[in-house]
């Protein structure tokens, strides 16, 4: 799979030709502070100079997939989380809405709207962990410290809404845990306004910096041809100018209703994937504040579908009929016809899909996840290959992959 | 609604000095240095909890201090990484509370394997078991990490109860109107 790598300049190589020198080989990760997780990279140098690359991968592996088979399709929920823990909400909403696609169920406004406000605040965590780990990648420390207290704060909503800061397993297949919190949009709607000037304030620090220009501009440059072949979604495809978005492409959960750009890169280099970063950043604020400013009432759960979604908890408590219907929709799981379903949503980090094939009732009989991070990364043996070995780091920033769902 | 290729300007004389990239840097850095802490002084300070926050799960008794789980094992049954046990046992015929008939005998769950879904607690159909506010746990040993029933109950106390469920039922029964 890897390419061999070859002196661009003849002169070099006639230069080099005399020395009588060794490739050694170098074993980066599976625990390395710039691999993000545990990925590791078994590189060959010639020198500073990456002849080859052999991305390893799985050490996070946990049969997610075959886990989905022997349990209920809300029991897998919390296994979502687990994907992309960057931002589980964005990967609760996914998985919800392609086991919904698979009963034709469709979920009223207010549950719509309040998942597409999730996904894009998840997508602002995902992209300021983006920036700031890159920051630190490239030598700029306080960029991370000045976004991680930016995520801070939106801990702080996601905790309030479901109930916890990281794990949020926060769908459920028709509807959500539980509704929005009195006033928390408006606080929600609060936070945009006081970090629309932050996010610049933190831009600020990159974006015209000669120190960490150096260090990403024509670094790891991916060629629109390459983006295609190689299956790159997300931030990664749009740096190298390809404009797929699914939000625009093939909209979910209410994304027509609003309107929002889809940055594109010029070059594809480490640079153009942080300048597509900070700005869908800018386009997602401008998405949750539209969403908030016409938020509807109504139900937020599918209230029609009886035998997928759990009755409501006082129900429960005084009625023999909610009581029963409680218990089977637990014991046997979200009644589901039979068929198969693939649904890709757009993701912080790409495209994320579910594949479900049902045979009818309660339990996926295949789900298969295509999750961004694995395709992003495939490009990793040609992308190093003729870099320095500090440019592999900076590569590596610029992709924001995360292993666990990566290796699931 | 369009898509917009981000441009990049070359950088100016003065940028390639990197001198106001740094300048720029510094101004930032101290205006934040003026700005009150963002951190908190864990143990001695301690965050907010919010309402319906998802610690550890407890079980609870209704104001009369009647233990409310019936020891369905629907919860049990839910858990994903299965980490609940529940033993159900029979209440006497004696006690007042006879009419529920079934209470644990042991309920333990083990918080080397709870993941604080929340599941548990949405299922019961009791509401007898809770994520409270409790959020760090430790122990020792495996075995400790254990929680029985007597340490869940401990954990977590009393709840206001809207129904009164049993008692409803149980005085309907000596009406001669049950169900
Ligand atoms: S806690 Fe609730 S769900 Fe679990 S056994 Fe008791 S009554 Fe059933
Ligand atoms: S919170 Fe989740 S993992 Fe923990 S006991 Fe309840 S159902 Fe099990």
């Amino acid at each position: 799979m890897a390419t061999e790598f070859s002196f661009p300049d003849p002169a070099a190589k006639a230069a080099t030709a005399e020395f009588e020198t060794e490739k050694m080989s170098l074993s980066m990760g599976p625990s390395h502070p710039s691999t993000h997780g545990v990925l590791r990279l078994q590189l060959e140098l010639d020198g500073e100079i990456v002849t080859k690359c052999d991305p390893v991968i799985g050490y996070l592996h946990r049969g997610d997939e075959k886990i989905a088979e022997n349990m209920t399709y809300n029991q897998f929920v919390p296994y979502t989380d687990r994907l992309d823990y960057i931002a589980p909400l964005a990967n609760n909403m996914a998985y919800a809405i392609a086991v919904e696609r698979l009963a034709k169920l469709e979920v009223p406004a207010r549950c719509q709207a309040i998942r597409l406000i999730t996904a894009e605040m998840a997508r602002l965590s995902s992209h300021l962990l983006g920036l700031g780990a890159f920051g630190i990648d490239t030598g700029a420390w306080t960029v991370f410290m000045y976004t991680f207290t930016e995520r801070e704060k939106l801990y702080k909503l996601f905790e309030e809404l479901t109930g916890a800061r990281f794990t949020t397993s926060y769908s459920r297949i028709g509807g959500l845990q539980r509704d929005v919190p009195e006033g928390w949009t408006g606080r929600v709607d609060a936070f945009c306004d006081q970090f629309l000037p932050i996010l610049e304030e933190i831009l600020a620090l990159l974006t015209r910096n000669k120190i960490f220009m150096d260090r990403t501009v024509g670094v790891g440059v991916i060629t629109k041809e390459d983006a295609i072949a190689y299956g790159i979604t997300g931030p990664n495809a749009r740096g190298s100018g390809l404009g797929l978005d699914l939000r625009k492409d093939k909209p979910y959960s209410g994304y027509e209703q609003y309107e929002f750009d889809v940055p594109v890169g010029t070059t594809g280099d480490s640079y153009d994937r942080y300048l597509v970063r900070g700005e869908e950043m800018r386009q997602s604020v401008r998405i949750i504040k539209q969403a908030i400013a016409k938020f509807p009432g109504g139900p937020w759960f599918a209230t029609e579908a009886r035998k997928i979604f759990a009755p409501p908890k006082d129900k429960v408590l005084t009625s023999m009929e909610e009581l029963i219907q409680n218990f089977m929709i637990v014991t046997e799981g979200p009644q589901m016809p039979a068929g198969e379903v693939y649904f890709e949503a757009e993701n912080p980090k790409g495209v994320l899909g579910f594949y479900v094939v049902s045979k009818g009732g309660g339990v996926p009989w295949r789900l298969k996840i295509r999750s961004p991070s694995f395709c992003n990364l495939s490009i990793l043996p040609k992308l190093c290959v003729g870099s320095l070995i500090s440019d592999v780091v900076a590569i590596l920033g610029s992709l924001d992959f995360v292993m666990g769902e990566c290796d699931r | 609604m369009a898509i917009i290729p981000l441009e990049r300007k070359p950088l100016s004389l003065a940028e390639r000095t990197y001198l106001p990239a740094i300048l720029s840097g510094l101004k930032t850095t101290f205006k934040r240095l003026l700005k009150p802490a963002e951190t908190l002084e864990y143990p001695e300070q301690r965050p907010a909890i919010p309402p319906g926050y998802r610690g550890v799960p407890t079980l609870v008794r209704d104001p009369n201090g009647r233990e409310k789980c019936v020891s369905c094992q629907l919860c049990e049954f839910v858990c994903p990484p299965k980490a609940i046990r529940i033993t159900p046992g029979e209440i006497p015929a004696d006690a007042p509370t006879a009419q529920v008939e079934k209470a644990p005998k042991a309920f333990d769950i083990d918080m080397l394997r709870c993941i604080y879904c929340g599941l548990c607690q949405e299922v019961c159909p009791e509401e007898a078991i809770f994520l409270q506010n409790q959020y760090s746990m430790s122990g020792y040993t495996r075995a400790e990490m254990v929680n029985h029933k007597d340490r869940l109950y401990e954990l977590g106390g009393t709840l206001p109860d809207q129904h009164f469920k049993w008692d409803k039922k149980k005085a309907a029964a000596e009406h001669g109107n049950a169900h």
